[in-house]
């Protein structure tokens, strides 16, 4: 209904408007002052209407005042032609309303600036006082803000070309200070207008009004001969008088915004004290924080774009300012929500890490009062907060891009006890992110042991609180990380890294049964590497209570290892006795290398039943064992006929007998001469070759349906024979391999084997052998036959 | 002229947190036609960052790998090349060239990739060429005592291929290059 109206007064208005105008113009053109003034009074009084919305009112208001443009410069014209201010001004007076008139005589008196007819001291003056009889809160503003318009080019700013002296320039700013002043009260009345019910519409229609009173503060930051003394001891306290007085906190609200958007940063810089110091005295229900983050940002900003002004930061003393400002607010609003507190400390922290980054210990201070204010509140439980909190803590972490540097922040880590389980994870997961992404080096364990009590929501479950919902992936993912990180950990000194691997060790030992299999292995590794540069150093240069001898850390890996076994990751801790157990050899330590083998056997013995991880077992086992060096004879004894032993007893023929010809090679190291037994390796490859003939049988007795890979196996043996023969060992006659070459050529004219092509290289391999000079043919002789195919 | 890449023995996390950053930045997506793989990633996440680099990925089982439903062995053909793929801790001795030859005659391929020793070869023998690209990552290993990061391309052409194999040494990437034709009455198996 309303609405309706309003498009209906506007049509009527807008048609007056436009018919006044007409005759206006006529008037004009006829050089009629009367009549161009009766028309153009007649025109200005449409806007004595209380019929429309702001928002109408603003369309109408515009409509007006497009045509008035053409009557200032009939105006003028007329000066020319001599007509005085006072004339004018006499004729003016004869339009009957207060209103028309007032917007005649603004519009005539702006005119009369530029003749210096009159002094501007005194038009200005005059207007902005005349102008104090429309009371009308939506019809005054729009007066003034037409006075403001009208007068905006005439007065000295800068870059205008108009000169004006010292007296000229305060002129101009008692001016507009006058009608901001005075705009401020009429807008600010506008909120008690009509009743309570509609509140809401009209804080809605005075923000749609609040630039008109806005665009003053603006006029005057462009104002010559505002520096920083006027503004600090004239402007500034003007403004702040009226903000803090008109105690409306719509006004207050968009007018402190507006004067730290306006005014030059450093201006802010230098009356910081003044500024802070009005909060509060703000209404109470004004939002602070949006007006000192407002603030934060713009200096953080400042200091950003321009070093030369940091050292002004600190002659200010911005930072302890800015503190001890949020402590007030923080302490005056009690029921001040912990996301909102926090919000005010990362705005804070933002602007302390632009401004006064190398300044740790600000930074701390941050944190610290932080902590101070979640104290009150206790642990966090909504979600809002936490996200505030993990921003916050987020801040220096991506401002430095270096853990190492997060760590001197002794309070950091007693921020991050104030979230919950979850949030915690969260954050430790961005964390050890940041280490992985800057690859940021951390080298002493102390750093290290900070770097995992921050971590140790990732680390461990928190006091056997198990989480169960989560998605398998995403915790190995996780886990993973932790894994990466352990290779970011590292330092040359032997002694230190040691230290390194303890820590790390003491911490991801509390890890639970889930994660020990994810994160003991890179911790292995990076303890097998130290034990290598160990090796290469000298003989026991630390004394015995020293931590860094490769036994040592041996024995430490036992011990860690052991507890993957508590947690039924046999295959992973079979895998990594054997690396302990190459790395034990390495360094000639004979007994540590048994017992690590010693484990591992047993594992495979009572942990690994399934019969495919049982065949990969053994490979490794196999061919770990055949690079054993400092094993004694009877050690070395043991374990071999053992592994043969597990060998034969693997569930499948063909992998029996592939496993018991990898044996062979137990009893041959090509470069030790002691090492080199060719009767045990022939009896051995007798021996699979008696498990390929029972393959053979199974597939005869089964009518050669299915080709069971028994040729395959003589060709591998072949083969295995030849490698030896090569080798130079004794044992391998040529009976032997003319033997089983004739059982496979007979084998395969019975039935398609699948071998063929096998065969064939093979027989190529061998013939090609024959060629060779020297050594090679020679022993190929042994082994000339007939091949007929 | 067709790219294939090889690499293996990453070991990621438990030997290494990633590729070196100068490797990844050569491993552009879209340049490679086929990625093979001697297994030992040790995790999904460098599987699916493989996969990135190219989708037509073939990778066999290293005895660290996550997953277990990885073959033991692989063989594909490429121009005229028959390439086969293993791990190589299967192989025993570890690294000894006669075992993988025999291996390599057992699969009638002309080029078997290889991995395990964490060391570059590229060794030319009666039966064909056993290619190592070593460890991609530079990842400790028991047998090799001085590991830098490596991996291989091959650039395969009809019958020749040429294999271009980088090493990042001290900090700085050096390639070297070595050709292999393969006669075209082939002698391996059809």
């Amino acid at each position: 209904m309303i609405a309706e109206d309003d498009e209906k007064w506007l049509a009527a208005a807008n048609a007056a408007v436009k018919q006044n105008a007409f005759y206006m113009q006529r008037a004009i053109d006829s050089n009629n002052l009367k009549d161009a003034l009766k028309f153009s009074a007649q025109m200005l009084s449409e806007l004595r209407t209380s019929k429309l919305s702001p928002h109408k009112y603003y369309e109408l208001y515009m409509r007006v005042f497009n045509e008035l443009g053409t009557l200032e410069i009939f105006f003028k014209e007329e000066t020319g032609r001599g007509c005085s201010i006072a004339e004018l001004y006499e004729l003016v007076q004869h339009a009957g309303n207060i209103l028309p008139r007032l917007y005649l005589l603004c519009t005539i008196g702006s005119v009369y600036i530029k003749s210096k007819d009159v002094t501007t001291t005194d038009i200005l003056k005059d207007l902005v006082e005349m102008c104090r009889a429309v009371q009308h809160p939506l019809r005054g503003l729009f007066l003034r803000s037409y006075l403001a318009q009208v007068t905006r080019d005439k007065l000295p700013s800068i870059g205008s070309e108009l000169e004006g002296d010292g007296d000229a320039q305060m002129n101009a700013l008692e001016f507009v200070l006058q009608n901001f002043t005075e705009m401020n009260k009429l807008w600010v009345r506008m909120q008690h207008q009509g009743s309570s019910r509609e509140k809401e519409k009209r804080e809605k229609e005075r923000n749609e009004l609040r630039d008109l009173v806005g665009k003053n503060l603006h006029v005057l930051s462009q104002l010559e001969g505002v520096d920083l003394g006027i503004y600090r001891d004239t402007v500034l306290p003007r403004i702040l008088e009226q903000v803090v007085n008109c105690k409306d906190e719509l006004a207050q609200c968009y007018l402190m915004d507006c004067i730290i958007q306006v005014f030059p940063d450093d201006f802010h810089l230098q009356t910081l004290d003044v500024l802070l110091g009005v909060c509060p005295q703000l209404q109470p229900s004004v939002d602070i924080k949006t007006v000192l983050s407002g603030l934060m940002e713009r200096l953080s900003n400042y200091a950003a774009s321009s070093v030369e002004a940091l050292p002004n930061f600190l002659q200010v003393e911005a930072f302890s300012k800015f503190n001890y400002a949020i402590g007030k607010v923080v302490e005056a609003q009690v029921d001040l929500p912990a996301a909102g507190s926090v919000t005010l400390y990362l705005f804070l922290l933002k602007f302390t890490l632009h401004v006064y980054s190398d300044r740790l210990d600000y930074v701390d201070q941050v944190l610290g009062s932080c902590v101070t204010q979640l104290s009150a509140t206790g642990k966090l439980c909504d979600d809002k907060a936490a996200k505030q909190i993990v921003a916050f803590l987020r801040a220096p972490l991506e401002k430095y891009n270096n853990v190492v540097t997060i760590l001197k922040l002794t309070n950091y880590p007693r921020v991050m006890e104030y979230l919950d389980h979850e949030t915690n994870k969260t954050m430790a997961i961005i964390i050890v992110q940041s280490v992985l992404k800057n690859n940021t080096h951390i080298s002493t364990a102390d750093e290290v042991d900070a770097l995992f009590e921050l971590a140790k929501g990732l680390i461990k479950d928190f006091d056997g609180t198990i989480d169960n919902e989560i998605d398998e992936e995403d915790f190995q993912e996780e886990q993973n990380f932790v894994a990466r990180l352990v290779h970011n950990l590292y330092n040359d000194d032997p002694e230190e890294m040691s230290k390194i691997i303890f820590t790390v060790r003491k911490h991801i030992l509390t890890g639970g049964p889930k994660r020990l299999p994810l994160t003991i292995p890179a911790l292995v590794f990076s303890a097998l590497k130290l034990i290598r540069r160990l090796r290469g150093g000298d003989e026991n240069p630390f004394g015995d209570d020293a931590s860094a001898t490769p036994k040592r850390i041996l024995q430490l890996l036992s011990e860690t290892v052991e507890a993957l076994s508590d947690v039924s990751a046999p295959d992973l801790a079979l895998r990594l006795y054997l690396q302990c157990a190459q790395a034990a050899n390495d360094c000639e330590l004979e007994t540590v290398t048994y017992e690590f083998f010693t484990k591992a056997y047993l594992l495979y013995e009572e942990e690994i039943s399934d019969s495919k991880a049982q065949v990969t077992a053994l490979r490794l086992i196999i061919g770990t064992l055949q690079r054993m060096r400092v094993l004694s004879v009877e050690n070395r004894d043991i374990l071999t006929h053992k592994a043969t032993g597990y060998s034969a007893r693997l569930l499948r023929k063909p992998d029996q007998c592939r496993a018991v010809y990898e044996c062979a090679h137990l009893f041959w190291a090509d470069e030790c001469e002691n090492l080199k037994d060719g009767e045990r390796v022939v009896l051995c490859l007798i021996r699979a070759q008696r498990i390929a003939d029972a393959v053979q049988n199974m597939t005869n007795a089964s009518r050669g349906t299915s080709s069971t890979g028994s040729v395959a196996l003589y060709v591998e043996l072949l083969n295995k024979y030849l490698y030896f023969l090569e080798k130079g060992n004794t044992k391998v006659t040529g009976d032997t391999i003319k033997s089983l070459a004739e059982l496979i050529r007979s084998e395969t004219k019975k039935v398609e084997s699948g071998a063929e092509s096998f065969i064939n290289s093979t027989l190529r391999y061998i013939e090609f052998q024959r060629q060779q000079d020297g050594g090679m043919s020679e022993k190929y002789e042994k082994i000339k036959m007939e091949w007929f195919e | 002229m067709v790219l294939v890449l090889a690499l293996g023995d990453l070991h990621v996390p438990h030997r290494a947190a990633d590729l070196p950053p100068k490797f990844k930045s050569m491993l552009v997506p879209g340049k490679i036609q086929h990625i093979i793989c001697t297994g030992n990633l040790c995790i999904k996440e460098i599987h699916d960052y493989l996969k990135t680099i190219c989708p037509d990925l073939h990778i066999v089982r290293g005895e660290f790998d996550e997953d277990a439903r990885y073959p033991e062995n692989k063989t594909l053909t490429i121009g005229q090349f028959k390439l086969g793929l293993c791990h190589g801790h299967q192989v025993i001795p570890w690294g000894d060239l006669d075992s993988l030859a025999m291996l390599q005659r057992q699969l009638g391929v002309d080029i078997l990739v290889t991995g395990h020793t964490h060391q570059f070869t590229a060794y030319k023998h009666e039966g064909g060429v056993v290619i190592n690209p070593g460890s991609a990552t530079g990842a400790y290993s028991s047998i090799n005592q001085d590991v830098n990061p490596s991996f291989v391309l091959m650039d395969i052409d009809g019958f020749r291929a040429v294999v271009y194999v980088y090493e990042l040494i001290d900090g700085e990437v050096k390639v070297d290059k070595i050709e292999f034709k393969k006669p075209p009455t082939s002698n391996s198996a059809p």
